[in-house]
């Protein structure tokens, strides 16, 4: 008796970005209004961050809702069903759930029930590690649309006394439904990590010291230097890399959306890559703040609305942060 | 070859005026970065790693901190060579 032959899945050749969501939380908080604690001042944290004011979420505003709101519109300029939908990845570090996954309860929520779903940890990178990996899903067969989302509410895990990192947080969620496409889309993903900087930024404990009462609740910090300088130079390298597998220069591209982090970063990132005056450097933070993996699906999103930039052309897409993880691809604007 | 002490200043100091816009005359050996030069620290990191490549030396993150005057880091580097 012969074996039968086992199916596989048939593969798409090419994917893109449908469309795109956003929801920021429902407070601007000013620097005047931070600034207190840690002894400094609006100029003081203007010029070493970009910042001006930046979204948090009220009490009573949950990562869950920000998302919902962000997939929502998503979905709807997308055109699709969320029935439609193979596979919800939900990039975040401030689910405070260790378990179940947010992407699981997002996905009921949104109407893709029973869709796989799934969280990925890759803090201010997730969102475009999301991406690569929904790319993937839709070329291989897997998933017809799958939904990547990049959702943080930073403002749960922030010392007020905190001078490296916590001053620059805000809250927010971006969305984009990825699909099949007659054209190319997403180009090859550069990403990796080097965990040889694991503790360069991220929480000040684990939750064992936190129930063993040696450490109080867990907030972020960073070595701001040290996240600075692999930021800027040698993510240069991953930008660079990046347009060179998409088989793109610089010059072709309608923005870079780097990860927001601070934009000093930004504007240095762009710097380096000498990128020419028509190339659109998205700069989100300056009244958002860094929303972690939720940052460059709301710079892209926030480029698209204000029209600064046009669906169809390219652009770099980069997140950068704790692991520390990387990942860049050009995309078409959706 | 390796530079003198005055070439690595004359270079610092073009790295210094690219970076912050001071002029090259200002940047002189007793002036403290932060102090007297209005350096932030961001700005100090930047200038580390154009001194860097510029010099082909290596200055660890940790050094940095203790760079406290140009002559800290013309010396440094000198030394580094």
């Amino acid at each position: 008796m012969s074996q039968p032959t086992l199916n596989q899945y048939e593969t798409v050749k090419y994917s893109r970005i449908y469309s795109l969501g956003a929801a920021r939380g429902d407070l601007t908080v000013t620097n005047d209004d931070i600034a207190g604690p840690i002894d400094s001042s609006d100029e003081w944290i203007r010029q070493r961050t970009g910042i001006i004011t930046r979204r948090r979420a009220s009490k009573d505003l949950s990562l869950m809702d920000m998302a919902v709101s962000a997939s929502n519109e998503a979905i709807a300029k997308a055109g699709i069903d969320p029935s439609e939908i193979g596979a919800v990845i939900f990039s975040t570090i401030t689910h405070p759930h260790q378990t179940p996954s947010a992407a699981a309860l997002l996905a009921d929520k949104i109407g893709a029930n029973p869709a796989p779903a799934f969280d990925i940890s890759a803090a201010c990178a997730g969102y475009c590690y999301g991406i690569a990996q929904a790319d993937a899903l839709v070329r291989s067969g897997v998933a017809k649309y799958v939904l990547v989302v990049g959702g943080e509410k930073l403002s749960d895990f922030i010392d007020p006394t905190d001078r490296t990192i916590s001053f620059l947080l805000g809250d927010g969620a971006g969305a984009a439904i990825v699909g099949p496409s007659e054209t190319p889309g997403i180009s090859p993903t550069v990403w990796g990590s080097d965990g040889s900087h694991w503790d360069a930024v991220g929480m000040s404990a684990s939750l064992l010291e936190l129930r063993d009462g040696t450490a109080q609740w867990p907030t972020l910090r960073q070595e701001g230097l040290t996240v600075f300088k692999w930021a800027v130079w040698e993510m240069v390298k991953v930008a660079r890399q990046a347009l060179e597998v998409a088989g793109v220069t610089a010059d072709d591209l309608s923005a870079i959306v780097t990860h927001q982090a601070n934009i000093r970063i930004i504007d240095e990132l762009a710097k380096q890559l000498a990128v020419p005056e028509h190339v659109v450097v998205a700069r989100d933070i300056v009244y958002t703040g860094n929303t972690s993996a939720a940052s460059v699906p709301l710079a892209m999103h926030a480029l698209l609305e204000s029209g600064e930039v046009k669906s169809g052309g390219l652009a770099l897409q980069i997140g950068f942060g704790a692991g520390l993880a990387f990942g860049a691809q050009v995309v078409v604007l959706p | 070859m390796a530079l003198s002490q005055n070439e690595v200043l004359a270079g610092l100091a073009e790295i210094v005026n690219e970076e912050t816009g001071i002029a090259t005359e200002a940047v002189q050996l007793e002036k403290s970065f932060t102090d007297d030069l209005d350096i932030d620290s961001i700005s100090m990191m930047t200038i580390v790693v154009n001194a860097e490549d510029k010099f082909g030396v290596k200055i660890p993150d940790e050094e940095v901190k203790n760079l406290i005057t140009v002559g800290d880091a013309v010396n440094f580097i000198v030394a580094a060579q």
